[in-house]
């Protein structure tokens, strides 16, 4: 595949670079937002749409902005586009922003966001930009989904609101799954997270010893602007 | 005074802004690794958040309620933040040196703690006034350093722990920090 063609952008946000699981950018969300699958697609969507604005905004603007206050710049564009979708939001889906509340206006600081448009978006022209904030975007989406999915379906036996497991109940006597509440309380997020990237460590030591190279992304560059400084560490 | 002590230990303790809020995450994942440079993160936070909810508040309630701006809080708060915490560093670099080298280099990664503008954020939908903003980013600061500088007693110990391979690193951090957001369940009794 052509580098920076859409296909090649698309796929590398989803698997190649997915934010959450390989980068390990933006955990705020990601920690706080998925007690539902329907939380995840939300929050997923909503940032994407962020995502993808600001990159291709971002990159039209690249050669303006002087390079000595690109970082002020860049939060503005990021926060006045969070405002928009806050205020589309609460006027079009009421239901979705009560749910996610406090976690929209916060998108502002979401890593992904400015890490891309510091290491991608700057430095490249609009289309390519604008299919990495929507590959990225979709990555995002995918892995919050599957985090909100095995939240929901441990914690409370539904997925997408639907009860998949038939609950158990005592009183008539039936045997069915108890519902582990724990998982939608926030302990329950940080031993899913856990769960998750320790298994994916386990693939990643499975592929090293059959000789096939780990994808091993130097953070894209971005962890120098969002500050994420567990990534150094990992580096180091 | 009673009121505001809830605020403090609801802030700080019962909704801890990491372990129950997740608000905050890199850094306590990040900067955790040494209890002293945890400490040092932590009294950053202290002295950043107190004083960026206290001037969000200020604006918040004597500027853009009486012009009609409040839509505005967003783009206004990161605004103000980012240009705090760049002032913050020049005026300490210039004016007590001493602090500025214990706390230099982690003021430009506060702010992307999403902390910050959460509890500015925070203090708007409560509608808290000026004190009471200014009491809860307090606490919650003082609630960041807490379980930021437990977490680093606890990785210290763990550094020497026979761990399984694919649990080394990040996995067995968000375990432990699990473990202690169920003992933080405990302070829900309080208020």
């Amino acid at each position: 595949m052509n580098a920076n063609s859409p296909m090649e952008r698309l796929s590398n946000g989803i698997i190649k670079e997915n934010p959450t699981f390989v980068l390990m950018l933006g955990m705020c969300p990601t920690l706080a937002v998925t007690t539902s699958a329907t939380n995840g697609v939300g929050m997923g969507l909503t940032t994407m749409v962020i995502l993808a604005a600001s990159n291709l905004m971002i990159s039209l603007l690249r050669n303006f902005i002087p390079d000595r206050v690109r970082m002020p710049a860049f939060i503005v564009v990021v926060a006045s586009f969070v405002t928009i979708v806050q205020l589309l939001l609460e006027g079009f889906i009421p239901s979705l922003y009560d749910s996610l509340g406090l976690y929209i206006p916060l998108i502002v600081v979401n890593c992904i966001i400015l890490g891309r448009a510091e290491s991608y978006a700057s430095k490249n022209p609009p289309v390519p930009s604008l299919f990495d904030g929507i590959g990225m975007g979709l990555g995002f989406t995918l892995s919050i989904t599957c985090i909100g999915a095995v939240r929901e379906i441990l914690g409370a036996g539904q997925l997408f609101g639907k009860q998949i497991l038939p609950l158990a109940d005592a009183a008539a006597g039936k045997i069915g799954f108890e519902p582990i509440t724990i998982f939608i309380l926030a302990p329950g997020a940080f031993f899913v997270l856990a769960f998750l990237s320790a298994l994916q460590n386990k693939f990643k030591l499975g592929a090293a010893k059959r000789g096939i190279d780990p994808s091993n992304p130097d953070c894209g560059g971005s962890c120098a602007s969002c500050g994420n400084s567990m990534c150094k560490g990992k580096r180091g | 005074m009673k009121e505001l002590l809830i605020i403090g230990i609801g802030a700080a303790l019962v909704n801890n802004v990491v372990l129950s809020q997740f608000l905050g995450l890199c850094p306590f994942l990040g900067v955790s690794k040494k209890i002293d440079t945890a400490a040092g993160m932590g009294a950053a936070v202290i002295f950043v958040i107190t004083l960026s909810s206290f001037v969000t508040s200020l604006i918040y309630n004597f500027i853009l309620i009486p012009t009609n701006l409040t839509y505005l809080q967003t783009i206004v708060f990161i605004l103000i933040i980012a240009a705090l915490v760049q002032f913050v560093e020049m005026f300490l670099k210039k004016a007590m040196p001493p602090l500025y080298q214990a706390l230099g280099v982690y003021l430009p990664l506060i702010t992307t703690n999403c902390a910050v503008l959460g509890v500015a954020i925070i203090n708007v939908q409560k509608d808290y006034n000026v004190l009471q903003g200014t009491i809860n980013g307090f606490a919650t600061a003082v609630g960041f350093t807490i379980a930021i500088v437990l977490m680093a007693g606890l990785r210290e110990k763990i550094e020497y722990n026979d761990i399984p391979k694919s649990f080394q690193g990040f996995p067995i951090v968000l375990l432990t920090a699990g473990l202690m957001a169920i003992a933080f369940f405990g302070f829900s009794g309080l208020i």
